[in-house]
């Protein structure tokens, strides 16, 4: 078994806002495609923060690419963070700077040579299709334009795991249906990639391995997308 | 590292104001503890001047005995402040008055002047404590009738030398506050402005270093271009004062790399405060 992630019984609790996790306990393999589903702040993004080591469970360990949230040290976070790809439904694209800016900006200032920069900019961005935008500024693209250049940042540093949080949540159908379709790519390419999202249809025609928060607890982990479906609609009635 | 500069170039064409009133101040600052400095070593100058020649003279009562002079003078030899001991028998004190004041030469006749002790003091001895303290030693001398010393005048120079240094230590020390501040406050504007970027810079694992590295050299920067131009003041101040009033000693090349140094630390400490604050509330670890 190749581990790439592990949370063991982790649970997280805010001062303010109480209990955002509740002994929540997984793993993810080498090259897993994993959807994360709940509603709105059953603990979705709470999970991805602590995988990026940006919170710490209050209880219990997550452990990724052989780092553990017991004993990382504020100098590894960086190393860690350059292994991870992140997407956010709300891109975070610099506004002042050029499609081809935003994705050399993560190579920039992780350190990569100035050389390799711009090429591996535009092979990038032709892997995320976007090759003839490259000059654009974001307020020039379309939402699926915009959240495929956050992609193409995300991947800029090679990670083997791309964390992405509800990242069609502001899309249409054809650009959601689009971006889920470049996730699948990249994921064929040997990338993990732990996917938050609410969209049922997708994680319906998808098939795959889902896990589901409910009120910061893990209430079901499998293939059975039918059963997960029926279960999610019979708590909402 | 040059990306870093770059990203401080590029906060000095953002905000260029915001830029040259931290530069402004700063060299405000160290202005004020130049000009003091500046005071303080034209008066210590002054006072090693005056000081060579400090002298105490201990004038001798009428009549008073070949042993008793010598013991005195022999006594006086074997403290270790004293340098050198010079005696004056009456005969010459008439000579070096009639020599110095010629005019009155003529009236000056027979042996009408006292004999004196004159010493002169060690390096480093010739503050107003030790001045006052042999002083009082010859003074209880028998043979002794009257001790005299530049005793106001090296008394005045101390206190105002200690003075300057007080007053520009206070002053310099408020502006330093004040540079280190607002410094501060540019820096915290800077990084607010940035949020999105920085939290970017932290999600794609940028290292704490690299985020904070442009501030704190755009802070030091800013403190050795105001440690500059207190020097650039100070010199000005010392060109004009000795075109008018009077001619005054400069800093030397090290006390001057010295200002321009410290001017870089308080740069780099205002901004690295800041920073620090402020780079926490953008995003925590």
């Amino acid at each position: 078994m190749s581990g790439i992630l592990r949370v063991a019984n982790v649970s997280k609790e805010y001062p303010r806002s109480g209990m955002a996790l509740r002994d929540v306990s997984f793993e993810m393999q080498k090259g897993e495609f994993v959807f994360l589903v709940g509603h709105s702040g059953a603990g979705k993004s709470t999970l991805l923060k602590m995988l990026t080591m940006a919170e710490r469970p209050t209880a219990g360990e997550v452990r990724v690419s052989g780092y553990s949230s017991f004993s990382i040290k504020p100098r590894e976070i960086p190393k860690l963070r350059r292994r991870l790809g992140v997407v956010f439904q709300d891109f975070r694209l610099l506004p002042d700077r050029t499609a081809e800016q935003n994705v050399a900006f993560a190579l920039e200032v992780t350190g990569s040579p100035q050389a390799q920069i711009a090429p591996k900019v535009a092979r990038l961005l032709t892997q995320v299709g976007l090759a003839s935008r490259a000059t654009a500024y974001p307020h020039e693209l379309s939402g699926g334009e915009q959240q495929r250049v956050a992609i193409a940042r995300a991947l800029a540093n090679d990670p083997f795991l791309l964390l992405a949080d509800e990242p069609t949540g502001n899309l249409d159908d054809r650009a959601t249906h689009a971006i889920y379709l470049l996730l699948r790519e990249i994921n064929a390419r040997g990338t993990s990639v732990l996917m938050a999202t609410h969209d049922v249809g997708m994680i319906q025609r998808a098939g795959l391995r889902c896990l589901e928060l409910e009120r910061g607890k893990l209430v079901f982990d499998g293939t059975d997308v039918a059963t997960l479906v029926a279960n999610m609609r019979g708590r909402r009635g | 590292m040059r990306l870093a500069f770059r990203e401080v170039g590029l906060a000095f064409r953002r905000a260029p104001l915001l830029a040259m009133l931290g530069v402004v101040t700063i060299g405000f600052s160290l202005f004020a503890f130049g000009l003091f400095g500046l005071v303080a070593i034209n008066i210590r100058t002054a006072l090693r001047e005056v000081e060579d020649r400090v002298e105490i003279r201990a004038f001798l009562v009428e009549g008073a005995k070949d042993v008793q002079i010598e013991e005195l003078i022999q006594r006086m030899q074997k403290n270790p402040a004293v340098a050198e001991v010079g005696y004056v028998t009456p005969d010459s004190a008439l000579a070096r008055a009639r020599a110095e004041l010629e005019e009155f030469r003529d009236v000056m006749t027979g042996a009408f002047l006292p004999g004196s002790v004159e010493l002169r003091l060690r390096e480093g001895q010739r503050d107003p404590q030790t001045v006052a303290e042999l002083s009082r030693r010859l003074q209880t001398y028998p043979v002794v009738e009257e001790v005299r010393y530049g005793r106001e005048w090296v008394e005045k120079l101390y206190r105002i030398r200690n003075i300057a240094a007080l007053v520009g230590t206070v002053l310099g020390g408020v502006f330093a506050l004040v540079a280190v501040i607002i410094i501060g406050s540019t820096i915290r504007m800077a990084i607010l402005a940035r949020t999105r970027e920085i939290e970017i810079m932290r999600l794609v694992g940028a290292t704490n270093m690299f985020v904070r590295l442009p501030y704190l050299i755009d802070g030091a920067l800013k403190g050795v271009l105001g440690g500059g131009l207190a020097v650039a003041m100070s010199w000005g101040t010392t060109v004009i004062l000795g075109q008018s009033l009077i001619q005054t000693q400069f800093f030397d090349g090290r006390q001057i790399a010295l200002g321009i140094v410290a001017g870089g630390l308080l740069g780099l400490l205002g901004s690295w405060v800041s920073v620090g604050r402020h780079l926490r509330q953008v995003w925590r670890d």
